[in-house]
Order: C-alpha cells, then structure tokens, then sequence
C-alpha cells in the first residue's frame, strides 16, 4: 500500500473537503483517514490517502491537487508517508 | 499513526525553518578510464560521468516532489583526476583539457558543481599531482563547474610544506587569473588535511579510491531548525540546550537517510554515506551564527564562541549518529563566512576576525571557509595560513581545509560579492607580520606521535 498525507490549510469556507474528496474520487485515490481542525478561522486538514490505483504520475497529482487549492485559496500539499514516519518514529 | 501535529511541525521545519536536503552527490569512480591516449581519455571520462549520472537531476527533482523537501543541489564527485590522468596528461595544459570536459559533462547533466580536479599530495608528489596542482589556476578560469581540492596532510602522514608552498602560490594564481570575476575561481578550490573519501559537500568533494564504482552520498543541513528549536529553550541549562540540538539533529538526519534510500534505489547505486551537518546560506534565518547567539552570545566572535560551536558540533554528530547507519563526510556544523548571514554581520561588526575563526576551525567540521583576504596579501602568508590550518587538522585528528579568497584589487573593509549560494564577504584583515622563511624552508613536517597506532 502506498500512503501518502495530504495536508489543506487554508482560511475556512464551504465545500473544502467536498472538493478534495471528488478530486480524489476522480482518480482512484482512497481516503483511509480524516483529521481536521479549525484554529482562528484557519482550516487545518490532514488526509491519510492510498495512491496504489492512481493511474496517473505522482507529479501530476501533486500539481493538480496545488491547482486545485489556489482555486478554493487554501494550500493543498502531498507528501509520501515515509517523511513523516521517519522523522518521528525511531 | 502519523498525527497532525507531526505532519505540521515537518512541514513548518521545511517552509519557514528551511530545512532541506543541501546536496545529492553522486561519486564515480574514473579509475577504469585511465588511459595513455589523451583524447580517449577525454571521451571515456564524458561517457562514464554521463552514462551513470543521466537520470540523476530528474531523480532528485521526483524525490523533491513526492516527499515536498527541497533538495537544493545535485552534483557529481570523481575520482581525483591527478590519478587517472597521468599517464596521458604531461603537461598543466593536458590536465586543463580534462577539465573541460569534467564541465561540459556537468553542464550536460544539469548539475551545480562536479568536484574530483584533485590531488592527494599529502605525503609527496608525483609529477601528475605538480602538473595537476600548476593547472588549476587556469582549469578553474576556463570552467564553470569544476571543482578543485587539494590534500596537503594527515595525521598518518604530516604535512607536505612543499605542496603548503605551492598551494600559496597557486590560490594567488587562482585570484589573479578570475581576478575580472571577484577572483571567483577561489570559491572553487579547497585545500585540505585529512580529506574524507565520502564528502559531498563542494568544492572539496572528491570521490576516493576507497569507494565503489559509483555511490550516493547526502548531505542535509538545517540551521534553521536548530535555531528554531532552540528558541524554545531559552534561559534553560546546557543539559536541555544539547538534549534539544540532538533531537532536532535526529528529525533532520531522518530526512536525509529517507532521501538517501529513495535516490540510491531509484538510481540503482548503492547509497554511500549521510552527511549531517549544519551548512548555512547566505538567506535570513539560515545561519549557524544565528544558533550561536540564540545560545546568548551577543555576537559570534565573543568569547564563548568556542565553547557554543564545540558543544553545537558534537551534538549533531550524536543525535545524527543514531538516525542513519553510515554517516560520514564532513559531519558537523560548518562556519563559512561569506554563506551565512550572521558571520558576515559579525565580520562587519568587528566581533570576528580571522584569529578567532581559527580558533573556531578546532572544534568545527571543516575549516577556514570562504573569507574573503586583501589580493596584496603575499602567497607565503596564504601557505602559512594554510599551514596553521593543516596542523590543527593533523594534530587533532580532524579534517580541516582553507578556502581563502585574495580578491585581487579589493582592501580591507570593501565587499565582495559571489552570487548564489556562495553570498558575500567583506575583505578581512589578515596579520600583517610575513612568514616566508619559514614557508620556504620546504620538505615534510612529521607526523605527530599519536599517529603511530597500528
């Protein structure tokens, strides 16, 4: 299984996740895990997702998910898992 | 499970702290082009570097992208050339055309720098070392990516004060010929006592002939996030102050193993070394002064200034120890002055001077980086600087190196200016009192007696 984490932080508003999610669907990623937090207005999600079925290149969807999120005017990164696992898991 | 919290604060350390991946290095082994026939040489140099190094800028570039960490350069280490180019190149201007190619080869891979013009001279010469050390001055004016190191010493061996007396020279030679260029060419050339064989970090990096045919070695680096890290902690004890440069070595070496791993496999080369140090920038907030003063110095220079590095040094070697297997390199936090901010303000504040950047060069990773020196300075007092250098390498076990830059027409007090990542540097005074007699006395200083381990 491939992870990968996708963080969305952003001033909050309507139809966020809504957004994400189809784009995800759209492309064979599957959500495994939700965690989201709304700080002073400031929408902070993190998404554990499966790209094992992406068809399209990696690149391409670290470039469309960006996209997408200066289209709703928050920050969508994705990362592989292991940079998180290995920076703070001995 | 991975948390929130985790995936913010990485991704904090990368945005605002600058955490990166300083360098991928890919270390080739040319030991297998040594030919009598210069232009087959030349040829088998280009076709090895390029068939092995052809996917390495789009690798880097992949990784980059899918864990979101900068990885700021990519480059290329070779064999030392005065090895493999002997038996064709007879005379400077021979060494001089492998030059040319080790760049055009570098500009055709897209990389920042190559290292490799080298000599390891550190217990004599032979007449493809002198002829390779006579070529640098105009390897390094007629190339743009080459790098060139020098080995002068050793704890085994001493140090070779012939070689200390020509290096002056050729640093001089060096400025003079890129003299149009702030005497750039100096940037790209080290020298060196104790030269690891698994450096990647440039100018110096070479790959040795311990090494495999071909080796990926990393560097990351971090200042930020030690600053940051430390800003938590102010006030506190120097047990918290280390127990916090060690965790945050850790998270920091981490990245860079993880890095390591996916371009060694990507790249089917074995994964060679880590190397984790603190090298700076020129860019705010990317300073290893920075993380001498947040430690409650009023400025680098002042004294305590040993003492911080010493502790800053060893306790990133022991948090990065434990997250990787193999680190090696320079290991450790390196004071450049002209690419780090807090340094060149503390040049231009009069709190550091050359004297206390020796001192400081004894507990520090590498040496006397990129200071900038008046171009009047004579060459015997560049080769007793380089000397001083080298003893404290051989004495203490350590590599040391100097990359001193005499900008030809500039004096003490003017700015120079290197671009990039090299930054910028005001012209330091250096002790006015000559050394030539003793420079010229030449021969080999023996080693130390505790260099008689076996």
């Amino acid at each position: 299984m491939k992870k990968t984490i996708i963080t969305v932080v952003g001033k909050d508003t309507v139809g966020i996740i809504a957004k994400v999610c189809t784009y995800l669907a759209n492309n064979q990623v599957n959500v495994e895990d939700i965690s989201q937090t709304i700080v002073q207005g400031y929408f902070n999600m993190m998404m554990i997702v499966d790209t094992e079925r992406l068809e399209k290149s990696y690149s391409d969807m670290v470039t469309d998910l960006e996209n997408l999120g200066n289209e709703i005017g928050v920050k969508i990164r994705c990362q592989r898992e292991e940079i998180f696992t290995n920076m703070h898991r001995i | 499970m991975i948390n929130i919290f985790e995936v913010n604060e990485t991704n904090k350390m990368i945005e605002q702290e600058k955490l990166d991946v300083r360098t991928i290095t890919l270390g080739i082994s040319l030991l297998d082009c040594a030919d009598s026939n210069l232009d087959s040489l030349n040829k088998k140099i280009y076709s090895k570097i390029t068939t092995l190094a052809k996917n390495l800028v789009s690798t880097g570039k992949e990784i980059e992208r899918e864990y979101g960490i900068p990885i700021v350069n990519t480059r290329i280490s070779v064999t030392p050339i005065s090895l493999i180019a002997g038996q064709a190149c007879k005379t400077p201007e021979n060494f001089v055309s492998v030059a040319k190619t080790l760049d055009k080869a570098a500009y055709d891979m897209g990389v920042n720098f190559l290292g490799g013009y080298s000599a390891i001279v550190s217990k004599g010469m032979t007449p493809a070392d002198e002829n390779l050390i006579r070529s640098i001055p105009m390897a390094l004016s007629s190339t743009e990516w080459v790098c060139s190191s020098v080995n002068i010493g050793s704890t085994k061996t001493g140090i070779n004060m012939d070689a200390v007396k020509l290096m002056g020279t050729i640093v001089k030679e060096t400025a003079e010929a890129t003299k149009e260029n702030n005497s750039f060419g100096c940037t790209k050339l080290v020298i060196f006592c104790n030269a690891p064989d698994d450096n990647p970090f440039m100018a110096g990096a070479f790959h040795g002939v311990s090494e495999a045919d071909a080796v990926i070695n990393v560097g990351v680096s971090g200042p930020g996030v030690v600053k940051h890290a430390l800003e938590g902690v102010r006030g506190q004890d120097f047990e918290v102050l280390c127990e916090t440069v060690k965790k945050t070595a850790f998270k920091v070496t981490r990245a860079g193993q993880l890095v390591a791993q996916a371009a060694s496999e990507r790249l089917n080369i074995p994964f060679g070394i880590v190397d984790l140090s603190l090298a700076p920038t020129p860019s705010v907030g990317d300073s290893v002064a920075e993380i001498l003063e947040e430690m409650g110095l009023e400025s680098v220079g002042a004294p305590g200034t040993t003492a911080a590095l010493a502790l800053l040094n060893d306790q990133v070697k022991k948090g990065g120890v434990m997250a990787s297997s193999f680190v090696g390199g320079l290991s450790g936090a390196f004071i450049p002055v002209s690419e780090d901010q807090g340094m060149i303000d503390a040049v231009n504040r009069g709190a550091l001077t050359l004297e206390k950047l020796e001192a400081m060069t004894c507990v520090c990773s590498v040496g006397l980086d990129m200071i900038a020196i008046p171009g009047s300075t004579p060459a015997s007092t560049i080769s007793g600087i380089i000397a001083d250098e080298a003893a404290i390498g051989m004495i203490n076990q350590k590599t040391t190196a100097v990359r001193l830059i005499p900008v030809i027409g500039k004096e003490v007090g003017d700015m120079v200016e290197f671009g990039g990542l090299l930054g910028h540097a005001p012209v330091q005074q250096v002790n006015k009192f000559g050394c030539s007699d003793f420079i010229n006395r030449g021969g080999r200083i023996p080693p130390p007696i505790h260099s008689f381990r076996n």
